[in-house]
């Protein structure tokens, strides 16, 4: 007994290694799930608070772009706006619940950012006490950025549209055709748009957007579009390469969006 | 050790854990060269220092680092593979004579020859865990080997600037 002692005395350096090492392993695969706690990341309060400042001072230097960006987008906001102005002779009928607006919208700043690993996430500075729930699906003025992983009191974490197992339910404008768009983890500027099946005929050039079978975006929101179709190596579909529509080096500003319908849907989905 | 330079190791902590949070987070050249300064942190700890106190600074310093990363564990994993391995390591390259009383294992005290020795095997270790947990479940092991390569050549180049420019011999910080 005592020898079996000794011997562990002898080897606890190896066997603290092992418990810590085991800690850590544990934490990645925890972390891994697509939602979940999210107390041990930069969402949390205190280092959140600490990328918050960050950003504050960083911030100056990107105003010229944010800026623009923004005035862009009042101006496309403007002109769809215009459509909708009733002409004078005009009536108003309201329309009934299911022709109703399903989504609400709300604005965050983004206070940490990563694009070159493989599993990359983005910290917002809106949490739970703004009515940020998880799985609300984010985006910007250029396009997707991705979804609420979790949320704590300030801060939310969010997967980004550049993580590897992250799929966004999508589809070809030009041609309705419907695939799922998921980063290949090499270029933060590329993605591959899987489960397109080979008799469809694409163009260089057409436009992606989130398709409406997804409970997470509104449809239309532009995701990128097609750069190259490749043969590939499934029997079944094409090798699709999308040009992202947003530009992850630098997204500052960027809008949340919760389906108010999702549990209606989700319950409709699940009887099938 | 005196008290002096236990506040240097405090101190000198939450410098590399701050800078690398702070600043050398946003630097990646090419996409590919990462720039983990923090391993120098752990590289340089005294030479007397047992391999468990090791183990435990490591342990903390790459939670802090994870936790602004958002890859929880993955840098904590790899970095507590160069902390265990340290020790043993620095045995191996033992000079004939053996080692210095209080002495800092870095390359002012050590010599540049040395100090290739000691710290690139470790400083490649750390990175190939790190980009090998960080490209599971994906096909980009091609990638992430440049990655590997490209980052400890950076890491080592910054390593070696930094101790020109902000050690002194035979002491802290």
């Amino acid at each position: 007994m005592q020898r079996i002692l000794l011997f562990l005395y002898r080897i606890r350096a190896f066997l603290l290694f092992v418990l810590l090492e085991s800690i850590a392993i544990w934490l990645i695969v925890s972390n891994n799930s697509q939602q979940g706690a999210v107390f041990f990341n930069s969402a949390n309060q205190y280092s959140g608070r600490i990328l918050q400042t960050q950003r504050n001072v960083l911030d100056y230097f990107s105003l010229t772009s944010v800026n623009k960006a923004l005035v862009d987008q009042n101006a496309a906001l403007l002109a769809e706006l215009e459509h909708y102005r009733q002409p004078v002779d005009s009536m108003f009928i309201p329309v009934d619940a299911t022709m109703m607006a399903t989504f609400e919208f709300k604005g965050a700043k983004v206070i940490n950012n990563s694009i070159n690993l493989a599993q990359n996430f983005i910290t917002i500075n809106k949490g739970a006490k703004h009515g940020i729930k998880e799985g609300m699906g984010v985006f910007n003025e250029e396009g997707v950025v991705g979804r609420v992983k979790g949320v704590t009191q300030h801060f939310a974490s969010v997967i980004s549209l550049l993580h590897t197992e992250l799929l966004i339910s999508s589809k070809i404008e030009s041609s309705e055709v419907f695939g799922s768009t998921k980063w290949d983890g090499k270029d933060p500027k590329k993605a591959k748009l899987l489960y397109v099946p080979r008799h469809v005929e694409l163009k260089v050039g057409d436009r992606v957007v989130t398709s409406g079978y997804n409970v997470i975006f509104p449809e239309g929101i532009p995701i990128g579009k097609i750069i190259e179709v490749g043969a590939g190596t499934e029997t079944n579909y094409l090798d699709v390469t999308i040009e992202l529509a947003t530009d992850f080096t630098r997204i500052s500003y960027v809008y949340l969006v919760e389906n108010f319908v999702e549990e209606e849907l989700e319950i409709l989905e699940d009887l099938n | 050790m005196n008290s002096n330079r236990i506040i240097l190791l405090i101190g000198g902590f939450f410098l590399y854990l701050i800078i690398q949070v702070l600043l050398l987070k946003n630097i990646v050249v090419f996409g590919l060269a990462f720039c983990f300064l923090y391993v120098l942190y752990i590289l340089l700890l005294p030479l007397e220092m047992k391999t468990i106190p090791i183990m435990l600074v490591a342990f903390v310093l790459g939670m802090g680092v994870d936790l602004f990363y958002d890859t929880l564990g993955m840098h904590t994993a790899s970095l507590l593979a160069l902390a265990f391995l340290r020790n043993s390591w620095l045995k191996l390259l033992t000079p004939t004579g053996g080692y210095d009383e209080n002495l800092q294992p870095s390359m002012l005290n050590m010599g540049f020859g040395w100090f290739t020795y000691y710290s690139l095997p470790l400083i490649l270790l750390h990175h190939f865990i790190f980009f090998y947990i960080d490209q599971l479940g994906t096909n980009l092991f091609l990638a992430g080997v440049q990655k590997v390569i490209a980052s400890t050549i950076f890491v080592f180049v910054m390593s070696i600037i930094v101790q020109l420019m902000f050690y002194r011999r035979r002491r802290g910080i």
